[in-house]
């Protein structure tokens, strides 16, 4: 029986279920030295000086490093299509562009040696003008990184019709709103972290990496070293979301310290620290347009995005392009515009962040649909039926050249709308109208769809009979949470015909696993997963000729079947007879043909208390189809972690900086990070039709909770009070702005 | 030249028994609890995921109750007991809150779930059950995860609150 | 994440730490529960010369009925109020306002005169006690003298409580109150009330709204007065000047402070026994 489809519990739980994984903070090195790093505290200002005598003379104290110190080059923005002249220094040399940006790292011998030292350091800043509104950065009136003459850092377009033609033409409503899609922190609960040790093989880098190889081309190249000369591994890693998919200055720092000092040096972020200075997510500045006819027939779409990419252009400043590509989102929407500007601000740089400027495309359409469906008195449920890609449609290209490969869109909508009863839900929310009641009832909407894998990078896999008849697998994934050991070792097993158990995972070592594109972009199944599938498809191939030449028959008459090879005569050998010396193995490199696109329908119940403006997340029925499910008991819990981060930012959770550019936001004291009181249980419902872009059928999934669910809580919290005339809130739905909504609609 | 005759002193002698096993150590006054069990005694099951006292990952048992060790100089929990993930299991044998994690997929990266399970050990011999979905949920109201969204986790709970009035 | 380097003095009794407070003053630094102090002293928002852990006088954990008051002694945490039979009977209040604090680590560790000695203008038990119109005892090797609650604060952070002096004890007036309610209003995620109302009687307490906790005096006349419930809420935030600031506006606090004010009296009248 094949193990595709089964609920097999996780091999990895135990060890961390019963003495805790293997995190960089974890590993004991003889000798290591630690390594604070001393923070602006200030947004944006001329560097005077760094007065670290006193630091250096502290007790314990290795050495105080500041930008004259570093001799090595500016790192280069994450992506070639990012404006090259704004380079980021390791340490701020001239200028400070953002409170937390690294001015000094101090080395000492213990940790908290290091601390008190590092509040010796002092900073002595000329204040510049802050610039933290995306739309005064781009009048260019201030400019950030002078070399470059401006703060754009990314322009994108898109018009269907070209030219000049109307948008919206045979449209009979337009509807416009402005709206933000919140800065929001990524927050793994393990921060940043990472110990350099040099040898005489170069760098040992442990990390906690979405990506090992390409943290090693990274850091190769920031530090000027042959990338043979520099390994990257992980232990166990404490969540990333998008926010550990590139190796970021602190990283390229510390390896450079630990080479300067010729000291294993370790460096632990304080979760403070990381709110200001690790990423964020989101940060977009939304402007829509919505055309239709009254009968509910969506004729156009426009969206015009500011992007904030703060202080220095990361990977967050290409996400437009993602938003761009997803714009029509699951429906045929056949006349679009499209524009972005992503500018630096005296901000935090902001990353990727679960669902990486797709969550930002589906917040601004799903919200523009319900205002349409409000606005001509037909039940959003209704408009998106007659607008949602008809299931013999597929495969579809879009306008903006997303190339959708199947599925039954409006199936997934009936499902969550029969699974959540929604009937009784617009007959008790009625009632509650009719009563006057202080909790009204909302309920809210999303359908969409989602583009995952969809770089296309190929990935590697091996696997190997040992000597004892154990198989080893070699990924090039880069998991950290996702449960990869469990799931490659059934699609190895499945195909080997071993048990689960049989089969050892290795992955997120570039001295182990020579090629990988890592973890991120739901990519990981739908690549790694299909390579760990074929090395092992090649791995019985090479079994049947190894069994043919021990059996004495022709390799066209081995039949293999439950792990055994068996020739025509019945006589039989096993995986452990033909291992031999140095075992049997077999590589693969699986190149995907497309993206996949897994879909679904999200529904929110939510409860607004009229009088505090108080929203209560009563229910979330979440219809998901990813494809085949290879172990859907992870896949199960990869869409609740997506879920209640969608919730997070729907409900709670904002980055926010003053107008000097201040975090306010600073700590978890003033970030409300999501909790277990803040959520309910999850309806999920799994759709599983078959992708017919790779064997397994498999789609991306990893994201879909964050992408989805947040448009479908706000439009909840909306519809709450839509009959007393608030047409929008922005996220995050807080109590006070709810009730600032329901003050102003009626006053 | 003046005599010091503040009481006290910057370094202090700590024993604790940790998972029943007496420990001794002397710390820096300074020290937190969780530094102690980490760095001194080299359990790292407990982990750092904040410094404002709000994820709950460094949760421990203090004389039974959940406690943040975080938030407690290593010198006042002197003469304590303390409980760790690492003391939890009775050799190859899960505790049930363990084995109910497994059982419903309740941890992915691993690092908020030694506080997690010892918050719901806590959790469960506090409180007598059986236990409200609302009740665990406010239970687990000091320990973050970002990765599950609690759902199994809340699950595996309630799971081992209804097994041990079933049995 | 580390507190800068400091000294540690547990003390053995409570006559010791008279003592010793009496002869150093404010060098020392009571430690209780530490749920407030050891955030601070990690973030380095705050520093100390020395700590005097009062975590082990056990002699200040107890409830007891004392004839015409309920007595709690400082070092009492709240979790053990949350099943107090006493307190189940007197001041069930102070229950719900002990089940409102943080969480359950935090429930463990913090103490009654920890929460009163912060001075936190939103606290959830110190704003029971306000409406219970309870007195706290403050000790020194002299002897002892009774404050209000409601007076022990005089700014966040700060409190009447002299350099030589600890907090020991604190008293509800017996009989408890007939009726009572508590409200309170967090942020979701975020540990602390944004507004939070108690109810004892004709008496009613509101934190958040000021510098300290305070009386809403206006509502309390209005009530002895025999104006309705939702007439006397109205006047919820007169004379209060709430803070306006990220957690939430000025206006909104105000707006808040009638609602809950409303809703508690509304709850305290239908639990009239």
């Amino acid at each position: 029986m094949s193990l595709i489809g089964r609920p097999v519990r996780r091999t990895e739980d135990r060890v961390l279920l019963t003495t805790g994984g293997t995190y960089v903070d974890d590993v004991v090195v003889p000798g290591a030295l630690e390594l604070v790093f001393v923070r602006s505290t200030v947004a944006h200002g001329r560097l005077r000086g760094v007065d670290t005598a006193a630091a250096r003379r502290a007790p314990g104290v290795v050495a105080v490093f500041t930008a004259a110190d570093v001799d090595l080059p500016p790192l280069p923005p994450e992506a070639g299509v990012l404006n090259q002249k704004m380079t980021t220094p390791l340490l701020a040399d001239d200028v400070v562009r953002f409170v937390g940006e690294p001015v000094a790292a101090v080395v000492a011998t213990g940790r908290a040696e290091a601390v008190d030292a590092a509040a010796l350091v002092t900073v002595d800043v000329d204040p510049l003008p802050p610039l933290v509104d995306p739309h005064e950065a781009l009048t260019d009136a201030l400019v950030l990184h002078p070399d470059a003459g401006t703060n754009m850092v990314l322009k994108l377009g898109f018009r269907r019709p070209a030219g000049r033609a109307e948008l919206h033409e045979g449209a009979e409503v337009v509807i416009r709103q402005r709206m933000t899609n919140q800065r929001v922190a990524p927050g793994p609960l393990e921060a940043r972290a990472g110990l350099a040790e040099w040898g005489p093989d170069g760098l040992r880098y442990r990390a906690g990496s979405q990506a090992v190889h390409l943290w090693r081309a990274q850091l190769a190249a920031a530090l000027g070293e042959p990338e043979d000369r520099v390994r990257v591994v992980n232990g166990d890693v404490g969540g990333a979301f998008g926010s550990k998919a590139f190796a970021s200055r602190e990283d390229v720092l510390l390896a450079w310290a630990a080479r300067r000092l010729d000291r294993p040096v370790r460096w632990a972020e304080t979760r403070s620290e990381s709110m200001v200075a690790a990423g964020h997510g989101r940060a977009q500045q939304q402007s829509a347009e919505l055309g239709g006819t009254r009968d509910g027939r969506i004729v156009s779409y426009a969206l015009d995005v500011v992007q904030d990419a703060g202080a220095y252009p990361r990977i967050g400043s290409i996400l437009p392009f993602w938003t761009r590509t997803m714009l029509t989102g699951p429906y045929r929407i056949d006349r679009a515009r499209f524009s972005s500007a992503s500018v630096t601000t005296t901000t935090t740089p902001v990353v990727s962040y679960r669902g990486a400027g797709q969550p930002e495309a589906v917040a601004a359409l799903e919200r523009m649909i319900d205002r349409y469906a409000a606005e001509i008195g037909l039940d959003p449920a209704e408009v998106r039926r007659r607008n949602l890609l008809p299931p013999e449609s597929f495969p579809v290209t879009t306008l903006t050249r997303a190339r959708y490969d199947n599925g039954d869109y409006p199936a997934a909508l009936e499902r969550v709308l029969a699974e959540a009863d929604y009937p009784a839900l617009r007959a008790e929310q009625s009632a509650r109208r009719a009563r006057g009641d202080v909790c009204q009832l909302g309920v809210g909407l999303s359908t969409f769809v989602e583009l995952t894998g969809a770089d296309t990078r190929s990935e590697y896999a091996s696997a190997r009979i040992q000597p004892d008849g154990r198989v080893t697998v070699h990924s090039g994934t880069c998991p950290h949470g996702q449960g990869h050991g469990t799931a490659w070792a059934m699609l190895a097993a499945d195909v080997l015909g071993v048990p689960v158990e049989r089969v050892d995972v290795v992955f997120s070592d570039t001295g182990a696993v020579p090629a990988g594109g890592g973890t991120g972009g739901s990519r990981s199944l739908q690549t790694g997963g299909m390579a760990v599938r074929e090395a092992a498809l090649a791995l019985v191939e090479r079994g049947r000729d190894a069994a043919a030449a021990r059996l004495g028959v022709p390799a066209g008459t081995v039949e293999f079947t439950g792990g055994r090879f068996r020739a025509a005569s019945g006589v039989d050998v096993g995986w452990a007879d033909l291992a031999g010396g140095d075992g049997l193995s077999a590589e693969a490199t699986f190149q995907p043909s497309a993206a996949t696109c897994p879909y679904g329908a999200h529904l929110a119940v939510v409860e607004v208390d009229v009088e505090t403006g108080r929203v209560t997340l009563l229910r979330v029925v979440a219809v998901d189809d990813a494809g085949v499910l290879l172990n859907p008991l992870l896949a199960e819990g990869q869409v609740h972690g997506g879920l209640a981060q969608g919730a997070g930012q729907a409900l709670v959770e904002e980055v926010r900086f003053a107008p000097d550019g201040t975090p306010l936001h600073g700590d978890l004291h003033r970030y409300a990070m999501v909790g277990a009181a803040e959520l309910p249980s999850f309806d999920t419902v799994a759709m599983q039709t078959p992708t017919p872009v790779n064997p397994l059928g498999a789609k991306g999934l990893g994201e879909s909770g964050a992408v989805g669910l947040p448009p479908a809580v706000q439009n909840a919290v909306v519809d709450a009070v839509r009959h007393l005339g608030v047409r929008h809130v922005d996220m995050p739905l807080t109590a006070e702005r709810v009730w600032s909504a329901i003050r102003a609609a009626t006053a | 030249m003046t005599i010091d005759t503040r009481p006290g002193a910057a370094t202090v002698t700590v024993t604790v028994t940790v998972n029943g096993r007496p420990q001794r150590r002397e710390v820096p006054a300074r020290t937190l609890l969780v530094h102690l069990i980490r760095e001194e005694l080299a359990l790292t099951g407990a982990t750092v995921g904040c410094d404002t006292s709000s994820c709950g990952a460094c949760t421990v048992l203090l004389d039974g109750r959940s406690a943040k060790s975080c938030t407690l100089l290593a010198a006042q929990a002197d003469g304590a007991e303390i409980g760790t993930v690492e003391g939890l299991a009775d050799g190859d044998r899960l505790h049930p809150v363990q084995e109910a994690f497994r059982e419903h997929h309740a941890l992915q990266c691993g690092f908020c779930t030694p506080g997690m399970v010892l918050a719901a050990v806590s959790l469960l011999a506090e409180h007598p059950g059986p236990l409200t979905e609302q009740e665990v949920r406010h239970g687990l109201k000091g320990n973050l995860c970002r990765c599950t969204g609690y759902h199994n986790i809340v699950r595996a709970v309630l799971a081992v609150d209804a097994a041990r009035h079933a049995g | 994440m580390i507190p800068a380097h400091l000294r540690y003095h547990r003390a053995g009794d409570l006559t010791e730490a008279l003592r010793l407070r009496r002869e150093h003053g404010d060098l020392l630094r009571p430690l209780a529960g530490g749920q407030s102090l050891l955030p601070a002293l990690k973030l380095r928002r705050d520093a100390v010369d020395t700590l005097l852990d009062l975590g082990r006088l056990t002699e200040l954990s107890y409830v007891a009925a004392r004839g015409d008051h309920l007595a709690i002694g400082a070092l009492t945490r709240y979790h053990l109020l949350l099943a107090d039979p006493l307190v189940a009977r007197h001041a069930p209040i102070l229950a719900t306002a002990a089940a409102s604090v943080g969480d359950p680590q935090v429930r463990h560790a913090g103490t009654v005169g920890g929460a009163l000695a912060q001075a936190d203008p939103a606290a959830d038990l110190p704003t029971a006690l306000v409406a219970l119109a309870a007195t706290a005892v403050l000790t020194s090797v002299d002897g002892a003298r009774l404050v209000p609650v409601a007076e022990l604060a005089v700014a966040p952070g700060v409190t009447v409580c002299r350099p030589d002096e600890l907090l020991t004890e604190v008293r509800v007036p017996l009989p408890g109150p007939r009726r009572w309610s508590y409200r309170t209003f967090a942020r979701p995620a975020l540990e602390w009330s944004l507004v939070a109302v108690a109810v004892a009687d004709g008496r009613v307490a509101l934190a958040g709204m000021d510098r300290t906790i305070r009386r809403a005096t206006a509502v309390e006349t209005a009530l002895a007065e025999g104006a309705s419930a939702t007439a006397a809420a109205a006047y919820a935030d007169r004379d209060c000047e709430p803070a306006d600031d990220v957690r939430g506006s000025a206006d909104y606090r105000r707006h808040l402070s009638r609602v809950l004010v409303a809703r508690a009296l509304a709850d305290a009248v239908e639990e009239r026994r």
